[in-house]
This record gives structure tokens, C-alpha cells and sequence, in this order.
């Protein structure tokens, strides 16, 4: 079959598998599973503010996963993403704090570019190692991941501590502030999806249309061929950890400017390694990883609704881990489908 | 009932097996029966299904239509494990080891000794060292695969299937890889297992060899058995025939060509090579345009080395490189390139190709980031394409679809691309290795021919290459190499393979010539 058809049939496939499973599960705690899940549907796209929601859930997943994603097209595995948000959040927190005698249109890039920089150069660390030394960067930036979370508790317990309660670093000038698209009550849908879709747009640019793609992915696909060709593998895997990390720390961003608008721990909460998931559910393609954390930002928000009727919201995980486990081990689902033909 | 059988129990038999690819039918009623204890060869060339009937009979794949019968009696082959429990085992012709793990590690891997809950290295290695000597399979046990070289990782393989207890034992194209002398130390191992009662399928599609060590022949073509042969009642045109459906050439016509200046030189370079060992000991040669230089040796004694050094891919230790005179020691791959150097690298899966990446991304490897490929970042896909199927037009490289994935093409076509990709670079200095290592015989015309209009067009040519009959039959000097050394350089026309045969085998020139 068509490459290009299975990539996008095996999510598919996969989240209908596990919606059948939860079914079944649904049934077996003594619920109704079409109330359950159209209170889950509800609860994502019920309402304005039910779709705000999803919508900035969804937001920094597309990030990550845009991160973690585009590292595993060019062979490294960035479980850093996490880290890089963090870094990249943190820093720019502590300048955008003083940018509020500069006009949005200068403040708003320029606190975008510091973010991006930051998780670039904090993600090139562990290319630079892997580049130079061979360390793998799967371990390398599990130690980077501690240290920026623990160097950032330090400074919004320390210097950047602000009123007191959970520590967190002052208000960012209004001027760095994302335009609000939506507001429905207290929330407020900010135009970091937009900065989330144009990012995905332009890395399937990057990796379809242009010469660092091509060269990123011949290094992830081949390395000996990749140098045999011309091309310097140590140069393109700093490169590719150091795209990946600024999409990590645009996610840091998006987060600061359009949802906290100051640095506290929560601002990454575990974002960084669901873009792990959210890559493996995207099949490492940006378009799809748009979905893919649509599909996760929407189980999210809908979970509160289906807690209300009864179901628990860890039902979920369950789904998600399914499709996870699915997309994973997509031979599982290509070898069902394959025999299903050849059986006809 | 017994209807397609004889009554005489063989060791293997394979009855009116049909294998269905897409498109493609891989093995057209295919009938072969191996007769306990002998070499059984199974010839064709490339595509004629022989891997993939030998992969059914591992289990790999399973037949449409068919039976299998081991020892006289019909069994069903899920996988290779049911294979192993029936005492068949196969050396891929892609070697199946872990590289980072010992040579005791590797064989033993899947079926571990054990002390208690522990590996008991200690009797692994004991157990390997015993086959290794009972067979004469000379392998260093503590040595890592990724240090030793191909002629043993194939030893390695070899016990691999003892150690599982084999009786049958299918060598995929194992001679594909092996230097003549290999070959050889190979061919004593084989005679030893038969010796020793062991059945053994030998898939090949080098005549002479086949004619040397088989006891009978099935020879495929396009999917069906054309002939079965009893070896000392044919001989290798009648083989040929049934193979390819018509007489063959089996050497390529060189015309006179007059080299002009020195494009490429090298003065006492020294290389090292994985280990820290010293693999290029103070070599110095020079390539004029219009020329091909052949160096001969036996694998593994500096060539790998010497190939990586020239195209940028190996820093040097001392020495000096020179392209038109300009020195080029310590450039990039894509300096070289830039210059006018190619290279058709030895290893096409390896360095050749990706094989994820579809074919016109292969066809611009190398070129990708300049005109008419990619203006300024951006790929410029129209022109990828039309020059993709332009170049696979003029290659003859099939299936004709620029959208396949490297790795999906057959060996020999993957080589042709490769091929077909370098020479159309419009070098002036080619480096070419191993360039027919494991194709069949119209293949290694195809490819002979262009390498021979290269030198027509006065290109310099460094030809790498462990079978002597490519060398002699391309080259305008020789020079053997060993342990790292020029032993040696000869005119095909006034040597003999003996004289470089002696040399490749360490013997400096005059010894050669005193013989």
C-alpha cells in the first residue's frame, strides 16, 4: 500500500481501536459509553469556551511535538524538549518583565526570539556532545531536562520571586502579551495557535522542500551515507537538536505570553515530553502532528465533563496510551490490515 | 498420492513452490530436491528467485502453492525458528551480527549458556573455540565484529548455524563477498561439513564456482528451474545457457586509449584505521587522466582505508594528497567533490545509498544543494525528477519508478544508480570500488562498459577491486596491495595471475618475478 496512506491510516486506525477498547471498558464499570464520550465531546467543543480551551491545550502540543518530532526525522531523539521550554520560558520571562516601553510589534518578536534562542542553544548543548564526544543525546538531555527545571525553581524562589503562595517570577510587560482572540469569561484564547500552526507549516517546508531538509533527514536516515555525500553529520545533528530545541522554546512562549504571562512551575508541566507522544501519534509529520495534538488537547479538555457523568477522566489516558501503543507498534496494526487484505 | 515425489528420502525437498509478490511472481513451481550430504548449488542470475525459495525454506516467507519435505517428511515452516528446530540454518548474504558484541557473544546470541542466572561467557567461548576448530573455521572469539573482516564474520555466521545445531545449511551468495584466497579457505570449510554429513545449499552465480565445489546443480531463471545438472556431467556454457536463455561474453573489449597528464597523486601517505592500527603504510601512486589504475589485494589490507582517505571520509596521519596538482589532504567530501572527484563506494548499502530515501533523492546525493537541484534553500523538485528519470533511463535501473525506496530496488540496480549517479557528476577523477561486487553477469557488463567510456572520455580511474578478473580485464597498470603496502606494479599484459596472485599474498615484485 501507499506510503503516504499508511501514515495516515495507522493513527486512524489506531484511535478507532482504542475508542472500540475504551468502549468495552466503559461498559465494564456499569456506563453508558455513548453518553460518556458525547460528554467528552462536549466538554471539548460543547461550548466557546469548551473550544478555547482545547485550542490552548493544544497549542503548545503542537510545539513539542513539532520538536520532538522533527529531531526524530533527522535521528535524534530530543526527550529535552521539556528542558528547552522551560529554559526558554524562563529567560524570556525575566526580560519581557522590562520591555513595557516598547511598541507590541518590537516587544512580541523580540520575546519570541529570545525564547527560541534559548531553547536552541540549550538543545545545541547536547548536539554539540553528541557531534563532538558520541554522548547519546537521549541522556544528555535527560540531564539537561534537571537542570533546567531545578536552575528555574531556583530563580522563582530566588532572584525573580515575586508575592508569595506558588513561586513564580513578576508579570510580563503588557506589550509582550499575545493579542487575544477569543474571551469567553475568565478565558482567554491567545494567537499562539496561529504562531503554533505557521510553525508547523514552515517545518514541512523546511523538511519537504529545502536543501537543510534534505540534508537533516539524510543524516537521521544514513549518517555514513549522509558524509559520503558531502554532508557534515556533526554540523546537521547540532542543527537538527538546535531547530528542535527552538520549537521547544516557542512553545515556552506561547505558553508565557498567551496563557501565564509570567514564569511558574506549571507553565511546562510535562508539555515538553508529551510532544513525544504527540510525534509518535503524528507520524513525525508536522501536518499531522497538528492533529495529533488536537486530538490529545481535545481528550484533555473533555475528560472534566466526562468526570461529571460518572466516568472517570483517567479513561483518557487509557485512550491515549492506546494510540500510543498503537502508532507505536504500527507494524501490529499494518500486519492486521495487510492480512485482512490478502485474506479477501 | 505421492504424485511429484521419488522414493529416495532427501534432505530437503521443495515441491512446486509458487511464491506471489505484487506484481511479481517469485517463484514460478519450482521443484528442488538436495540429496543428503552433498553441496547442492542453486544458480541464476540476479532476480531469479533464488533468495527468495531459500528464504522460504528458513521460514522467512511462505510459500503460496507447494510443499516442504525435510528428511521425507512434510513440514510446515512458520518462521525461522521452526526452521532452526528442524536443523536447517542460513548465512544471509547481509550478515546478520550485532557489531558491538563479541564473536562468542554473536554466536551464541538467542541461545545462551547459562551458570545460574548468569551468561557463562566462559563456556560460550569455550563451545565456539571447539566448533571452530573441528571445522577448521579459523575466527578470533574475543575479537568485536565491527574488527574483523568480512571473510570472518562469515566464519562467524557459519557457526552461528553449528551452534544451533544445522544440518543443512543454505549460504546465500557467500562468495559474494570473499577475496579469491577467502573464497578458497571457504570452499575447504564446506568440504569439511560435507565431509562430516552436513547438507549444504549453495546459492551462486559464479560459474567456476560452482563448478568447483557442487556435487549437482538446479539453475533458475525468471522464477522457474531451467536445468538440473549433475556437476561433473556439464560444464559452465551449458550452465550459462540454461541461466541466461543464450550464449554469454564473460569479458568486456578494451580499446588502445593513450593516458595524458597525472590528474591524481598520492606521496607516502599513511592512514590508520579503526583500531588505531596502521592500515596505509607510506603509500605513493599517481592516476593519469584516460588511465585505469587497478589495485589488487586481498580484503582487508589497507584498501577499505586508502578509499576513505582519497574521498575525504578517513583523516590521514601523514602524506600528501594531490588533485591537478593541488594539494587536497584533510579536504571535505564535498570539497573533493566540487574539484571533480566521484567515488562508487565498495559498500553501496553502507555509503551508496538511503535506503529511506526514494531514488531521485539518491540520484542528487552529493549535488543536492547546488544548480539545477536547489536554488539558493529550496529543492527545486521539477528538476530532481526530469534528471532522475533521465539517469535511470540511460542506467537501464529497474523498475523505472524515481519514487522508489532506495532500499527497494535489487542489488543490482541499487548499484547501477549509484553508478548511474557518480558518472554523470562529469568527474575527472573516479574512484570506483568493488563496483560489481555481488551482481550478475549482465550487470558487470553494463557496468564495465561505463566505466571503460569514462577513460575514453579521459577520465582517471582508481579501480579497487578483490576480483582479479575485473582487474585485468579494466586496468591499464596494477598495483597490488598488502598489509597496507604496494607490493608492487604490473601491465596486465605482461603479468600473470600467478605473479599477483604471489604478490597479494605479501611478496614484493622481484620475489614475484623469481618466483
Amino acid at each position: 500500500m501507499n506510503k503516504k496512506v499508511m501514515a495516515i491510516l495507522v493513527p486512524v486506525v489506531s484511535v478507532l481501536i482504542a475508542l472500540a477498547i475504551s468502549t468495552v471498558i466503559i461498559l465494564l464499570i456499569g456506563k453508558n459509553p455513548i453518553d460518556a464520550y458525547g460528554a467528552l465531546i462536549k466538554g471539548s467543543f460543547g461550548s466557546k469556551q469548551a473550544i478555547a480551551d482545547t485550542v490552548i491545550k493544544t497549542t503548545p502540543l503542537i510545539l513539542t511535538g513539532l520538536a520532538v518530532g522533527f529531531g526524530f526525522r533527522a535521528g535524534v531523539f530530543n526527550i529535552g524538549a521539556e528542558g528547552q521550554m522551560v529554559m526558554g520560558a524562563l529567560i524570556a520571562a525575566t526580560f519581557a518583565s522590562n520591555f513595557g516601553s516598547l511598541p507590541p510589534l518590537l516587544a512580541i518578536p523580540l520575546t519570541i526570539l529570545i525564547a527560541m534562542s534559548v531553547g536552541a542553544g540549550y538543545a545545541a548543548i547536547a548536539g554539540f556532545l553528541k557531534a563532538k564526544t558520541g554522548a547519546h543525546e537521549v541522556v544528555t538531555t535527560i540531564m539537561l531536562n534537571w537542570i533546567a527545571t531545578y536552575f528555574a525553581s531556583y530563580m522563582v524562589t530566588g532572584p525573580l520571586k515575586v508575592g508569595s503562595g506558588t513561586p513564580k517570577s513578576p508579570e510580563i510587560s503588557d506589550s509582550c502579551q499575545l493579542p487575544v482572540l477569543m474571551k469567553v469569561g475568565a478565558i482567554e484564547m491567545s494567537a499562539g495557535i496561529i504562531i503554533a500552526i505557521i510553525a508547523a507549516i514552515f517545518m514541512y517546508i523546511l523538511l519537504n522542500k529545502t536543501t537543510t531538509g534534505y540534508e537533516v533527514k539524510a543524516v537521521g536516515f544514513n549518517p555514513y551515507a549522509a558524509e559520503y555525500g558531502g554532508i557534515s553529520v556533526g554540523k546537521n545533528i547540532v542543527l537538527a537538536m538546535a531547530i528542535s530545541g527552538a520549537l521547544a522554546g516557542l512553545a515556552g512562549a506561547t505558553e508565557l505570553m498567551g496563557v501565564h504571562h509570567r514564569f511558574l512551575g506549571e507553565l511546562s508541566g510535562g508539555k515538553g515530553f508529551d510532544g513525544i507522544s504527540i510525534a509518535l501519534i503524528g507520524q513525525n509529520n508536522p501536518i499531522g502532528i497538528i492533529f495529533a495534538a488536537f486530538l490529545i488537547g481535545a481528550l484533555r479538555t473533555g475528560s472534566n465533563e466526562m468526570q461529571f457523568i460518572g466516568v472517570p477522566k483517567h479513561m483518557v489516558m487509557i485512550i491515549q496510551g492506546i494510540v500510543i501503543f498503537l502508532v507505536a507498534a504500527d507494524r501490529i496494526v499494518r500486519t492486521i490490515m495487510i492480512r485482512k487484505r490478502v485474506e479477501k | 498420492m505421492f504424485e511429484g515425489r521419488s522414493y529416495i528420502v532427501y534432505a530437503v525437498e521443495m515441491v512446486n513452490i509458487v511464491k506471489r509478490f505484487p506484481g511479481v511472481l517469485a517463484n514460478d513451481h519450482v521443484t528442488v530436491r538436495v540429496k543428503k550430504g552433498e553441496i547442492h548449488a542453486i544458480v541464476g542470475e540476479n532476480g531469479a528467485g533464488k533468495s527468495t525459495l531459500m528464504n522460504q525454506l528458513y521460514g522467512l516467507y511462505h510459500p503460496d502453492e507447494g510443499e516442504i519435505f525435510i528428511n521425507g517428511e512434510k513440514v510446515v515452516i512458520r518462521g525461522p525458528k521452526d526452521a532452526i528446530k528442524l536443523g536447517i540454518g542460513m548465512v544471509h548474504q547481509h550478515f546478520m551480527l550485532v557489531d558491538t558484541l563479541t564473536v562468542a557473544e554473536n554466536v551464541v546470541l538467542g541461545s545462551e549458556p547459562v551458570k545460574g542466572l548468569n551468561f557463562d561467557m566462559k563456556k560460550a567461548r569455550q563451545e565456539v573455540k571447539e566448533l571452530s576448530e573441528k571445522y577448521g573455521l579459523f575466527v578470533d572469539v574475543d575479537a568485536k565484529i565491527e574488527d574483523i573482516p568480512v571473510g570472518m564474520q562469515q566464519r562467524v555466521e557459519i557457526i552461528k548455524t553449528l551452534y544451533r545445531g544445522a544440518n543443512i545449511i543454505i549460504l546465500d551468495e557467500p562468495t559474494a563477498v570473499l577475496t579469491p584466497q577467502e573464497v578458497e579457505e571457504l570452499f575447504e570449510i564446506m568440504r569439511k561439513l560435507k565431509n562430516d554429513g552436513k547438507t549444504i545449499l549453495f546459492i551462486s552465480h559464479k560459474l567456476h564456482e560452482v563448478m568447483e565445489i557442487s556435487n549437482r546443480i538446479t539453475v533458475m531463471r525468471l522464477g522457474k528451474v531451467t536445468g538440473e545438472l549433475e556437476t561433473s556431467k556439464t560444464n559452465p556454457k551449458e550452465i550459462a545457457r540454461h541461466m541466461v536463455g543464450r550464449d554469454v561474453v564473460l569479458r568486456v573489449s578494451k580499446e588502445p586509449h593513450e593516458p595524458k597528464d597525472v590528474i591524481f597523486e598520492i606521496k607516502d601517505l599513511v592512514v590508520k584505521d579503526n583500531r588505531g592500527l596502521t592500515a596505509v603504510n607510506d603509500v605513493s601512486f599517481n592516476v593519469r587522466k584516460g588511465e585505469i589504475v587497478g589495485i589488487a589485494g586481498v580484503a582487508g589490507n589497507g584498501q577499505t582505508e586508502l578509499v576513505e582517505a582519497i574521498t575525504g571520509l578517513r583523516k590521514i596521519e601523514s602524506g600528501h594528497i594531490y588533485f591537478e596538482g593541488k594539494e587536497v589532504a584533510g579536504f571535505t567530501p564535498r570539497q573533493l567533490r566540487e574539484l571533480g572527484m566521484s567515488h562508487i563506494p565498495e559498500d553501496r548499502l553502507k555509503h551508496g545509498l538511503i535506503e529511506e530515501f526514494e531514488a531521485y533523492y539518491n540520484i542528487i546525493l552529493g549535488q543536492h544543494y547546488r544548480n539545477p537541484f536547489a536554488n539558493g534553500a529550496f529543492l527545486n523538485h521539477n528538476n530532481i525528477f526530469k534528471y532522475s528519470e533521465d539517469l535511470m533511463e540511460e542506467f537501464d535501473v529497474r523498475p523505472r519508478k524515481i519514487d522508489h525506496l532506495g532500499g527497494n530496488f535489487s542489488g543490482g540496480n541499487q548499484q547501477k544508480l549509484v553508478v548511474g549517479r557518480e558518472i554523470r557528476t562529469n568527474p575527472k577523477f573516479l574512484v570506483v570500488a568493488q563496483p560489481t561486487r555481488g551482481l550478475d553477469v549482465g550487470a558487470i557488463e553494463f557496468i564495465h562498459k561505463q566505466i571503460l567510456k569514462m577513460r575514453s572520455l579521459d577520465v582517471g580511474i582508481l579501480l579497487i577491486s578483490m576480483e582479479l578478473e575485473e582487474i585485468f580485464s579494466l586496468s591499464d597498470r596494477i598495483l597490488v596491495m598488502y598489509e597496507g603496502e604496494i607490493m608492487g606494479e604490473v601491465k596486465p599484459e605482461e603479468t600473470t595471475i600467478e605473479e599477483v596472485g604471489l604478490m597479494m599474498t605479501g611478496h614484493r615484485i622481484e620475489e614475484a618475478r623469481r618466483g
